[in-house]
């Protein structure tokens, strides 16, 4: 199967020929891919280098006078490294564009912390304005990554990652869709974690809610579905563990409800290998999601039938 | 004649001190207060293609303040052209005014982009010459004002490095060099820019023909910069 990443630069290339407004911006990172575009759009499609300062400062330019920037390097280099570029050069200039990253957490293990970045929603969530998708499928990111070149001058990141479902479901880039329900939790699954979270929830009367879009949070669905499934809610994110877990609380503040927020770790394991590996590490694989869910949906109330 | 054009008429270069004194409450103001004054009422009276009418102009020129520190001369060229009103001066700082002690262009008619935090014009200008050119407006020239120890902040060097060797003709920079920068080799500022392939002039700050000389000064296929001097910040 294809990845996410694959399908970034035709995607894009598609949208620079169909929409004179869009011009993408490189830092050397995924430059083959829009060679072509580039050598029929050499106005729109600009690498400044290895300069993510550059970077992002150019794209918010860009905007300025009226382009839609696709900005895109690896998530460490797109939001961390110029953070303070991403909150003043879009927010503070009122200035918009997609920030399409890739990397993701560990897409790319034996490269070790340098290239990781579960902290880049959480990072991005101390903003205001933001669009957050992040598809767990090749299918889902192209309907997504259209959705946010398409999105006027809002800002949105896009975070493709290796990581995937085997199979895409139809997204709308707003709310959660629900996949399979049940009465006795809520677990909310977002994007490359579902396969997992559906395993482990298997022999569990859980409903599981299905996130594309984690920004805004669809705090009206996540308060819908616990009205059959109880508000023992259960976050399974791939990026930093609790990272949507005040959203999540928020949404239920008016009603008594316990969430847990899993995801990936805050301690950096010094680890190379294999994404299988890091998954499992970081407690995100089908057994250890069984025993961290089951553990804690109804233990409030009572024991689920059966254990 | 528009009400603009008459404001515009109004005031001189004579007129900016006591604008500026509406702001600080101070009739004279020192060197250091005013380092960007010159070369800010040469580049709106004699050179920006620019005025209160053309905001929304895609062919206007565009002038980005970064050196956001101390904008009291610009609110003051600002108010002398007619892009704000001269009531608006006395509240300056105020929990009112759109005038702060860091330009917000949200806030502000005329100001291209928010400042405050160092070394953010001159990457932001880059991309709107990139912008510009990608939208075949080749007319427009984008203007970026920055301090000379601003130049410390490595984003101006990632811009820089880039701009001169993109051939970004569209781009002008003016460096307003008062010796500030605790770390400068004298002759440095147009030599950094130089050795990136862009145009480089160093002229005296305060002399409004030379800066105007230097300001139009030809750059076929390059990105042009001046260095404007004038006294030393802690002279």
């Amino acid at each position: 199967m294809d990845t996410m990443r694959d399908r970034f630069a035709p995607v894009v290339t598609r949208l620079l020929d169909e929409d004179p407004r869009v011009a993408v911006v490189l830092a050397e990172i995924g430059a083959d891919g829009f060679a072509e575009a580039r050598r029929r759009h050499p106005d729109r499609v600009v690498n400044v280098g290895i300069r993510e300062q550059l970077l992002v400062g150019a794209a918010a330019g860009m905007a300025l006078t009226g382009l839609r920037p696709v900005v895109h390097t690896f998530a460490s280099f797109l939001v961390e490294r110029p953070f303070e570029q991403v909150k003043l050069d879009f927010g503070h200039q009122g200035a918009g564009a997609v920030l399409v990253s890739a990397g993701a957490s560990f897409d790319w293990p034996a490269g070790g912390y340098t290239h990781m970045a579960p902290g880049d929603v959480a990072l991005l969530d101390t903003l205001d304005g933001w669009t957050v998708h992040v598809p767990g499928h090749p299918d889902e990111a192209e309907t997504l990554l259209r959705q946010a070149v398409a999105a006027g001058d809002d800002k949105v990141y896009v975070r493709l990652s290796a990581q995937s479902n085997t199979r895409g479901l139809p997204v709308d880039g707003e709310r959660l869709r629900t996949v399979r329900e049940g009465r006795t939790g809520t677990v909310v699954a977002v994007g490359p974690v579902l396969d997992a979270v559906l395993d482990a929830t298997q022999d569990l009367d859980v409903t599981v809610l299905y996130a594309t879009t984690v920004r805004p949070f669809d705090a009206a669905g996540l308060r819908r579905a616990t009205g059959t499934s109880g508000t023992d809610v259960v976050l399974v994110e791939p990026y930093l563990a609790g990272t949507s877990t005040a959203a999540a609380n928020d949404a239920l503040a008016d009603v008594p409800h316990r969430v847990l927020g899993l995801g990936v770790g805050r301690a950096e394991l010094r680890r190379y290998g294999r994404v299988d590996e890091h998954v499992a590490a970081h407690g995100l694989d089908a057994r250890s999601l069984r025993a961290r869910i089951g553990g804690f949906v109804g233990a409030g109330r009572q024991a689920p039938v059966g254990a | 004649m528009t009400i603009a054009e008459e404001r515009t008429h109004a005031y001189g270069y004579t007129d900016l001190a006591a604008l500026m004194g509406l702001m600080t409450g101070d009739e004279k103001h020192g060197p250091a207060a005013t380092s960007t004054l010159d070369v800010l009422w040469v580049l709106y009276d004699r050179v920006l293609r620019v005025g209160p009418d053309r905001m929304d102009d895609p062919g206007r020129d565009r002038f980005l303040l970064s050196k956001g520190h101390g904008p009291m001369a610009y609110y003051a060229v600002l108010a002398a052209k007619g892009f704000l009103p001269v009531e608006w001066l006395p509240g300056f700082g105020s929990y009112d005014s759109p005038l702060g002690h860091h330009p917000d262009r949200v806030l502000v008619p005329g100001a291209e982009i928010g400042s405050g935090s160092l070394g953010h014009g001159l990457p932001i200008a880059v991309g709107t010459a990139l912008g510009l050119r990608a939208q075949g407006l080749d007319e427009p020239r984008v203007w970026t004002l920055i301090g000379d120890a601003e130049l410390d902040e490595g984003s101006n060097h990632e811009a820089i490095a880039f701009a001169g060797p993109a051939g970004l003709e569209g781009l002008h920079t003016v460096v307003v060099d008062n010796s500030s920068a605790s770390y400068a080799r004298p002759g440095g500022i147009a030599a950094r820019f130089d050795a990136a392939g862009w145009s480089a002039l160093t002229v005296d700050g305060r002399d409004h023909d030379a800066l105007h000389a230097a300001f139009t000064a030809p750059h076929p296929g390059r990105p042009h910069v001046v260095v404007a001097r004038v006294e030393p910040k802690n002279a």
